[in-house]
């Protein structure tokens, strides 16, 4: 009997163990402690060029993370990329003036959505739509620019 | 010439038939399930033969490939400059692909070799025979609850293999080769997803951990009851094990990330 | 019977009383034949491509000691598999207790075989559980009985064959004759009407043998069971039957009370109750003529 009664002891506790263990990968090293996609409410946004942003990249407000991009889809009509972000519940103060821009985190860094609230008296909500957009900055591009002005430096 | 495609054609029949005994045991162990579970003491027994006893070669193996993970990765990110991404990287190494397929490969070794000898010497000492004849379903009363106890135990070594990787990891590169805790952490929470990592993982680990206790089961079942069969069938069982578990992980893996 | 001289005084006894049956039967078996427990017409039965039963007819009386011999190799304990519904027969029928096995549902045979008890030859005790929880393994499988109660049970079928100090030993710890008196003291433990002896005698020291002799008879006689022991044990087999089937070659080859077959005159049946080495059974495993394997070193 205290054979038995050992063994169930230690199966109980290697559960709890293994129990722990799935709750830290859950809350230490995922998002899980974040909004969870089931959650919170949807904005869209459209930007002319969204470079290398990715579903599930960040969004964030004054640099905390408020939720993330939920989804990307491309709109045939105004040939703008769309993308559909999971805010928060808690989140919901946020102006429909608010600027949604992408950004990189660092120079070769993933790019995320940063908003920067606008003084709107109205909020937006499930299903809004963010007018005020900024694109991604293509480094190809950035490069080709500066590389025109000197250029145009040059020539003068 | 036509001997060998005879043969051929022999082996062909006899993997086939094989294969099918194997769904047919894996049908009889299912209907166990009833009437283990107003015995639940036999799968608590299973669970403490293959969880517990595994449990010490799954944290000690956790922790070492944590760490080695911790050092290689900070060898290569900190020369991009990006040595804060160390905890996402061994994070998603471990949670996607190591724990669930590294754990998986210890089970097959530790705990399906001991399944497959156990049921084969239990048949080659009519120990099944002597079931049968005390009118008790062997595959009921014995298969059953090891079963259950392999499909309960992965899942969760496989999340301490994991978790206690992570803190190798940690371990190794914010406490030795001084990453800064708060983007090792901070930058492994906003990249690990817990639907699309974690909970693809212990779903990995979960198939595993069937398709291991599944192989090891029936390979001790259907073992020849001699020594040299179940010895045979011992090794089988890591083989199959490991390639079943190698292979069901490249599907799973495309399956699940590759859309 | 010289044996019995090694044995405790009641217990000679107990024999005694045991081979009186033993001796009556000559016109017994002849009676019991008409109530047979197990009935086997015209079975059939092949493994792969060679043919074990060939047409094999007999009856297991009620209530005696029957032994089935033969030469090792002949599916002896594959007739016990046979009746007991582990194996099918290929042609043929087999009835127990006027119970056809092959038509049987699963749950009828298990119903069944709760009334038939079997000894393996390795004893075949669950090697993760005491003596005492494998003796009361089929009580707590199919008898619904309260502790204090089945503790009794198990230590008076324990007691019976001499092993209730042996109670708390792992099986690991037993002699090979003390686990085959457990697993005898577990195939009693139901209290069948039946019970099937695979090889009892083999590889056992003679004061083990003689106990199990000793068990198998005041067993059968004591319970009213019906025993069959399986052997090539031609002296303790003879000693404890009540009727014998010899087989060979898948066919019966003599069948009648130990006396009638030690009497017989046929040559292959005399070889084998005497034990000699060779005659109608050749010592040689069918081959070629030795010269030519020598002289040809491939063999092909």
């Amino acid at each position: 009997m205290a054979r038995i009664r050992l063994t169930e002891i230690l199966v109980g506790a290697f559960m709890v163990l293994g129990f722990v263990a799935l709750f830290f990968l859950a809350m230490r090293v995922s998002n899980l402690s974040l909004a969870t996609a089931e959650d919170g409410y949807s904005l869209t946004a459209k930007f002319d060029n969204i470079g290398s942003l990715r579903v599930r990249a960040p969004v964030t407000m004054a640099g905390v993370r408020v939720g993330r991009v939920a989804a990307i889809g491309f709109d045939q009509e105004t040939y703008q990329a769309v993308v559909t972000l999971r805010i928060a519940e808690q989140y919901d103060q946020i102006p429909t003036d608010t600027f949604a821009n992408i950004f990189t985190a660092g120079l070769l860094g993933e790019q995320y959505i940063g908003l920067d609230p606008g003084a709107s008296p109205d909020m937006l909500s499930n299903g809004d739509r963010i007018e005020f957009t900024q694109s991604a900055l293509v480094l190809e591009q950035m490069i080709g620019q500066f590389l025109l002005s000197k250029a145009e430096e040059g020539g003068k | 010439m036509l001997d060998s495609i005879a043969s051929l054609g022999r082996a062909g029949l006899a993997a086939v038939a094989s294969l099918g005994r194997a769904h047919l045991l894996l049908i009889g162990i299912l209907g166990g399930l009833p009437s283990m579970l107003i015995r639940p003491r036999l799968l608590v027994a299973q669970v403490y033969n293959l969880g517990v006893l595994s449990l010490l070669i799954i944290l000690v193996s956790g922790l070492f490939v944590g760490m080695v993970l911790g050092l290689q990765g900070h060898y290569v990110l900190s020369q991009f400059g990006a040595a804060e991404s160390l905890g996402v990287m061994v994070a998603a190494s471990l949670v996607r692909e190591l724990g669930p397929v590294v754990t998986a490969l210890l089970f097959a070794g530790r705990a399906g070799s001991a399944l497959t000898a156990e049921i084969g010497l239990m048949k080659a000492t009519e120990q099944l025979s002597g079931l049968e004849m005390m009118a008790v379903d062997p595959v009921k009363r014995v298969l059953t609850p090891r079963f259950f106890g392999g499909l309960i135990s992965m899942p969760l070594l496989a999340a301490l293999f994991s978790a206690v990787g992570v803190i190798g990891g940690w371990f190794v590169g914010v406490g030795l080769l001084g990453v800064d805790d708060g983007a090792f952490w901070g930058q492994m929470q906003s990249k690990i997803d817990f639907n699309e990592d974690v909970l693809n993982g212990v779903i990995k680990s979960l198939i595993f951990g069937l398709v291991v206790t599944w192989i090891a089961l029936f390979e001790g079942y259907d073992t020849s009851p001699t020594s040299t069969g179940v010895s045979r069938a011992t090794t089988r069982t890591v083989v199959h094990a490991a390639l079943a578990v190698l292979g069901l992980d490249f599907v799973l893996t495309a399956l699940m990330f590759g859309g | 019977m010289p044996s019995f001289s090694s044995h405790p005084k009641q217990r000679s006894d107990q024999m005694e009383s045991g081979s009186t049956a033993s001796r009556s039967s000559g016109d017994g078996s002849q009676r019991a034949a008409s109530e047979a427990l197990v009935r086997v017409r015209g079975l059939h039965f092949r493994r792969g491509e060679q043919r074990i039963f060939d047409g094999v007819d007999l009856d297991i009386p009620r209530g005696l000691v029957t032994a089935i011999m033969g030469p090792s190799g002949t599916g002896k304990t594959t007739l016990l598999k046979l009746i007991s519904g582990q194996l099918q027969a290929d042609a043929g029928e087999i009835e127990v207790d006027g119970q056809s096995i092959g038509s049987l549902s699963r749950s009828e045979l298990y119903a069944l075989r709760t009334r038939m008890g079997m000894l393996f030859q390795s004893g075949a005790l669950l090697t993760d559980l005491d003596v005492f929880e494998n003796v009361a393994f089929p009580l707590r499988e199919h008898a619904k009985l309260p502790e204090s109660v089945l503790r009794k049970l198990v230590l008076i079928k324990l007691e019976a064959v001499g092993l209730r100090g042996a109670a708390r030993l792992m099986p690991s710890e037993l002699s090979g004759g003390m686990a085959r008196r457990v697993a005898l003291a577990r195939a009693v433990a139901l209290d069948p009407t039946m019970i099937m002896y695979d090889e009892p005698f083999t590889g056992q020291d003679p004061i083990s043998m003689g106990t199990l002799t000793s068990l198998i008879r005041q067993l059968n006689d004591a319970s009213g069971l019906t025993s069959i022991v399986v052997s090539h044990d031609v002296s303790e087999t003879a000693e404890i039957a009540d009727h014998l089937y010899i087989i060979a070659n898948g066919q019966i080859m003599a069948s009648g009370s130990p006396r009638e077959v030690a009497a017989s005159d046929s040559a292959w049946v005399r070889q084998f109750m005497d034990g000699e080495p060779d005659g109608p059974v050749h010592y040689h495993y069918p081959a070629a003529p030795l010269e030519q394997d020598l002289l040809h070193s491939a063999v092909h």
